[in-house]
């Protein structure tokens, strides 16, 4: 998936505002970006626009570059922006599949588990043998490490621990054989235990199945336990990208300093928090968003949004003094 | 030179509730479960003392009983040297003022049908009538400033405002009747990290500030390490181990502590910051 200045566009009634502005980003097969970002920072739009799941009357530009990869049967780039409903249709679920933070809002809660998968595959590959759907329902159980999936299938979501919905939740998910995940917050309602075990079992299926993953969190510990890449998103855009461990170790735009400064670690340390809070959409400072939060604010922040800084590099951010 | 008594000590506390295993078996089985089992602590004045564990290890529980919420099956809660449980409703309406809480959701946590100045100045219409409205909002108007919100937060309603805004107002209807002991539940696990960070300087300051006592519940490790004293780890009803902040998070003997520290995603720690 490669995406090249993406910006969505909201009409309502306080005027028109951007929760995605000019975001480009790119996704191989196997590899996991994550966006972090606090509220409002337009990273749950960015993943509804990836998944062609925008409100009526928003408005989206720029390219959604999607490459199902070579062994599926078509093996022709396409920009997912340029789909109508029916085409959004047969790429939502199977090629781009979604997983969210509340496994229990998005299970349907009177239908057992079971049926939901089987719904997922059918709604995609119909007309499939009995038999053979069952045996892809257990293969999508174990996939995701549910123990005991003959009976798990046959539970309702209700009567599933937090983790194992999630589980259930990320079997569905991957029923369809998709070759992007986009996971959003998927652990954030988990208890630390329950969440290790399902970064885990996310890391290794991106591995074996060569998944793209998008992985959508405000935690930074967690991103830096399952991404390769991060973008730090603020009000709309991304200002920082590069390698996990470049952006935490080395971080370059004073926002992704101050987060890094606000994160409570386990060592005792002086929390220093950013002062104000993030910028309604609707009433954004000129230049860059981030100015009237910075310490090192200056006149010419406020003249035009900062490009990239080292432009065509590897680690770079939206800042002038760079 | 420790001759001082605790503020707050349990003794034995126990709760149990009947398991429903579904809709008409609950009453009929008979079996129970412990949401707390027999636990004992004392917190000490002035200190932050910590309750970590995952949901539904009975954290919250306990905190509701120490707060009487919640009534206990058995056990002591003894406070400034009272025992809460022998007090008359009116002896512990009269104990409550010095007992505050701060609740996870903002969101839910403020009536939003009632102005900013209302919810604060509330718990002094009932603890204090001898104080008129005029009197009552302006104390009002004195703790919001103190928290960090300007009097023009007054007359408008808890909507308007951020979530990181709406526990500031949280905190400051905790603090109108300058309590002793405060408890938080949970205070900053819905706000973002950056105003999460601010919250939580907050209460440190104001407690250096009000000379207050916190019980502080949590399932955040990191976040509890910031500002605890003593750290009780609890699962399943029971304080797997407490003690000293620093020994709990830097030589835990409890192998749950362990892994529970070892489940905490960390970021890298940063030389040049």
């Amino acid at each position: 998936m490669i995406v090249r200045n993406l910006t969505v566009e909201l009409r309502t009634q306080t005027g028109a505002l951007k929760p995605v502005n000019e975001v480009s980003l790119q996704i191989e097969p196997g590899q996991s970006l994550g966006i972090v970002g606090e509220s409002g920072s337009g990273k749950t739009m960015l993943s509804m626009a990836l998944m062609g799941l925008i409100p009526p009357g928003g408005r989206v530009t720029g390219e959604m570059l999607f490459h199902p990869g070579t062994d599926s049967p078509n093996d022709s780039q396409k920009n997912l922006r340029e789909l109508d409903e029916a085409g959004w249709r047969s790429v939502r679920g199977r090629e781009i599949a979604m997983i969210f933070q509340e496994p229990m809002t998005s299970l349907n809660p009177v239908l057992r588990i079971g049926a939901q998968i089987e719904e997922a595959i059918l709604a995609h590959e119909s007309g499939i043998a009995r038999e053979v759907l069952h045996a892809r329902v257990m293969a999508a159980l174990q996939q995701a490490a549910v123990p005991e999936p003959e009976f798990r299938a046959r539970q309702y979501p209700h009567q599933l621990s937090g983790g194992l919905r999630q589980r259930a939740m990320i079997a569905m998910a991957l029923a369809a054989k998709p070759k992007l995940l986009i996971a959003d917050e998927p652990t954030t309602a988990l208890d630390v235990t329950v969440q290790k075990q399902i970064l885990e079992l996310l890391d290794r299926l991106r591995r074996e199945m060569q998944l793209g993953l998008l992985f959508i969190t405000h935690d930074l510990g967690v991103v830096a336990s399952v991404a390769d890449r991060v973008a730090v998103m603020y009000a709309g855009r991304i200002i920082e990208e590069g390698a996990t461990g470049e952006v935490l170790l080395n971080p370059q735009h004073p926002y992704t300093q101050g987060l890094l400064a606000a994160s409570p670690r386990l060592q005792r340390a002086k929390l220093l928090p950013i002062p104000g809070t993030v910028p309604q959409l609707t009433q954004l400072p000129p230049g860059c968003s981030f100015g009237p939060r910075c310490a090192f604010h200056r006149h010419d922040c406020d003249e035009a949004i900062p490009s990239f800084r080292p432009p065509q590099s590897d680690h770079a951010a939206r800042c002038v003094l760079l | 030179m420790t001759a001082q008594p605790p503020l707050l000590e349990v003794q034995s506390l126990r709760k149990t509730y009947a398991r429903a295993t579904g809709v008409f078996a609950a009453a009929s089985t008979g079996e129970r479960f412990s949401a707390v089992d027999d636990v004992s602590f004392q917190v000490q004045t002035g200190e932050t003392f910590a309750i970590v564990g995952e949901s539904g290890c009975g954290k919250t529980t306990l905190a509701r009983m120490i707060l009487r919420l919640i009534e206990p099956d058995t056990g002591k809660i003894l406070f400034d040297g009272q025992d809460l449980r022998l007090l008359s409703p009116r002896e512990l309406t009269r104990q409550r003022r010095a007992m505050q809480m701060i609740f996870q959701d903002p969101f839910a946590s403020l009536n939003p049908r009632m102005r900013v100045g209302e919810i604060v100045a509330e718990p002094l219409a009932i603890h204090h009538a001898e104080l008129n409205k005029k009197q009552r909002l302006d104390r009002a108007a004195e703790i919001l400033n103190r928290v960090g919100l300007k009097e023009d937060a007054i007359p408008r309603y808890p909507h308007e405002f951020s979530g990181g805004q709406r526990q500031r107002i949280g905190i400051a209807r905790a603090l109108i009747l300058r309590p002793k002991l405060i408890v938080a539940d949970e205070p900053v696990s819905a706000l973002d990290v950056s105003v999460g960070a601010q919250v939580l300087l907050l209460l440190q300051e104001l407690q250096q500030e009000f000379s207050l006592t916190y019980l502080f519940i949590s399932h955040s490790l990191p976040v509890v390490a910031q500002l605890a004293d003593h750290i009780a780890v609890m699962r399943a009803g029971k304080f797997v181990e407490f003690g000293p902040a620093e020994f709990i998070l830097r030589s835990p003997t409890a192998d749950y502590t362990r892994t529970l520290l070892a489940a905490v995603p960390e970021v890298p720690r940063q030389p040049n910051l």
